[in-house]
């Protein structure tokens, strides 16, 4: 298997798809969302907890490929204590990351142990499955009805 | 049934699960010249990722034969112009290559010119079936007979008649092998049954309904019949006169033709019974502001310029299949599928999703805790295309309880070369996810 590969499925990101982290809905939540990708079947909630403008709990649930399941785990771990207006920012970030519009280097620094979704850029079909627990969690954030969807 | 063309041996061989290891695998070979047939498929020579392309995405579209390109090249650079309505040399040209191209669709369905109406595709026609000729035939009480294997597009335009008319729905299941269930089939069927539409070949596990027998039974309770045969035409024959089907419906762009053009076949009385479609140009007789009285099938239902150069494209295609001999192609088809499902079934943590006795050559699974997806992304890097998703056919997949398959799907120029590499590719997918 080639660069491209191994830099897309970084040893992290296995292990994030193999055992994610937060895979629950914890105890006490006030926010959720569903989030589908019709185009692979992929289909996750977030479940989350915020208090005062902060997420200070956070899990999610369903079935989707290795990059779509631990883009979740780890955004599950990266957010908690965040508060929402940090959260925006750190999507920003991690979308230009993904999509390529930053400088890898630079935006390793920007989104921290996110970095290791650099590789996804140079597969643009693989964005949404990356993209697909933030823009859940955003929804859940917003306190939308519904599902959102990758289409 | 004694037809000539009821050949439905389908049935694969070693079909005893474990016994393939030890089986010498033989790589089937057609009766046709593979290397001549691979060579005029121009974009079969080409690389992806440096590497020669391995396309085994044929149930998605298929590739194209040099003969039906320029076909089309021929027809915009030596006789464009617009059908039915000049007296023009050009005109005339045209005209009779467009009713040419419908000979020949029509003959390689068994059918009469007349019988054959140009659409888009499967879905176009679909919708249109479901429009002009279901729609005013049913209401409350009336029911819509399909199956749990159906393409969404053999799904939604009933749930839209249902919504119109308050028709009901009804949906014949599957068994674990994927096969349609003809005793829930049978109960289902009834004097309320208005239409059965279903696939004949699933484009999903490659199951081979029996559709004869179902075209049988449903004209015993008075239902119509219609019959998705998009992935059935060019894989299999087809003779519509001996299913004895109402419609049979097929796109050009999985029989090796171009993309937006497609045919329903139906008998003349029906289309003669059928209201029209869509209004316009060429589907007239005589218009006035008070009225205006229709042309007579099959131009009732081709309003507008039609796709002169998909059509024209279409039937050169249907004459390379014909010219390799539509048999002859099933039969390899039937053979190397053989040969990839004894591959697949000799990985380990594999499940193949469809096991139908009677199949054809999509052949749909998935690995073991590994996401169809990344499976794509993976073999994509070695150059090989198959599908991954749900293949527009939700509800089967939820039937399999899998959010998504990987599938590869044959063509007649497929090799045995090329099934070897999806194997060895898949091998590395399980590596490389730690699971071999
Ligand atoms: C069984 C089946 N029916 C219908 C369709 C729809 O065909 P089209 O997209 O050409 O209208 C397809 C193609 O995906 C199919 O495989």
């Amino acid at each position: 298997m080639n660069e491209a590969l191994r830099d897309l499925y970084q040893e992290v990101i296995m292990d994030h798809s193999r055992k994610p982290r937060n895979f629950r809905i914890p105890e006490h939540t006030n926010r959720s969302a569903e989030g589908m990708n019709p185009l692979c079947g992929d289909h996750i909630s977030v479940h989350l907890h915020l208090k005062e403008h902060h997420i200070d709990e956070i899990g999610f649930q369903g079935a989707g490929c290795a990059i779509c399941t631990a883009s979740a785990s780890l955004m599950t771990e990266t957010v908690r204590g965040l508060d929402e207006a940090d959260v925006q920012i750190l999507f920003d970030k991690f979308h230009d990351l993904v999509t390529g519009h930053s400088d890898p280097l630079e935006a390793a620094e920007q989104v921290g142990k996110l970095a290791v979704f650099a590789g996804v850029s140079e597969f643009p079909i693989r964005v949404k499955c990356a993209t697909l627990a933030w823009h859940t969690l955003r929804a859940a954030l917003a306190g939308r009805e519904g599902a959102v969807s990758t289409e | 049934m004694a037809g000539a063309i009821r050949i439905r041996n389908r049935k694969v061989m070693h079909q005893v699960h474990g016994m393939n290891t030890s089986l010498p695998k033989v790589a089937p070979k057609p009766q046709y010249d593979l290397a001549r047939v691979r060579q005029d498929f121009p974009i079969l020579s080409s690389k992806v990722r440096d590497q020669p392309l391995v396309y085994l995405d044929n149930a998605a579209t298929t590739q194209k034969p040099q003969s039906m390109l320029d076909a089309v090249a021929r027809y915009y650079s030596a006789e464009n112009s617009n059908v039915h309505r000049g007296v023009h040399y050009l005109s005339v040209l045209a005209t009779q290559r467009y009713e040419d191209a419908r000979k020949t669709v029509a003959r390689f369905l068994g059918a009469a010119p007349q019988e054959l109406v140009f659409v888009r595709g499967v879905t176009e026609a679909i919708n249109m079936i479901a429009q002009s000729f279901v729609r005013p035939r049913v209401g409350p009480g009336d029911e819509i007979l399909i199956s749990e294997m159906e393409h969404h597009s053999n799904i939604v335009p009933w749930q839209m008649i249902r919504e119109q008319t308050g028709a009901t729905l009804r949906v014949a299941p599957v068994n674990d092998r994927g096969e349609l269930r003809m005793d829930a089939f049978t109960e289902l069927l009834s004097e309320r049954t208005r239409i059965v539409s279903v696939v004949h070949i699933s484009n999903v596990t490659g199951t081979v309904n029996p559709v004869a027998e179902i075209t049988r039974l449903a004209h015993e309770v008075g239902a119509h019949v219609l019959l998705d045969g998009a992935q059935a035409a060019a894989h299999t024959p087809v003779n519509v006169k001996e299913l004895g089907c109402d419609f049979y419906v097929f796109s050009g762009h999985k029989t090796y033709g171009p993309t937006g053009i497609g045919a329903i076949y139906a008998p003349f009385a029906l289309w003669e019974e059928m209201p029209p479609y869509h209004g316009g140009g060429d589907m007239i007789r005589l218009v006035t502001f008070e009225r205006t009285t229709y042309n007579e099938p099959p131009y009732k239902f081709e309003a507008g310029t039609p796709n002169i150069a998909g059509a024209i494209g279409l039937a050169a295609a249907l004459e390379y299949v014909e010219a390799l001999g539509t048999l002859q192609v099933m039969r390899y088809e039937d053979e190397l599928t053989s040969y990839l499902l004894d591959g697949l079934r000799s990985l380990p943590g594999i499940r193949i999703i469809g096991e139908a006795e009677q199949r054809a050559g999509a052949v749909s699974f998935v690995l073991d805790s590994i996401h169809p997806h990344d499976v794509g992304t993976l073999l994509d890097q070695e150059g090989i295309a198959v599908r991954t998703g749900h293949h527009c056919a939700q509800p089967l997949m939820k039937r399999f309880g899998v959010p998504a398959t990987t599938r590869a799907s044959i063509g007649l120029y497929n090799t045995a070369e090329e099934i070897d590499r999806l194997l060895d590719g898949l091998t590395k997918v399980q590596e490389f996810f730690g699971h071999e």
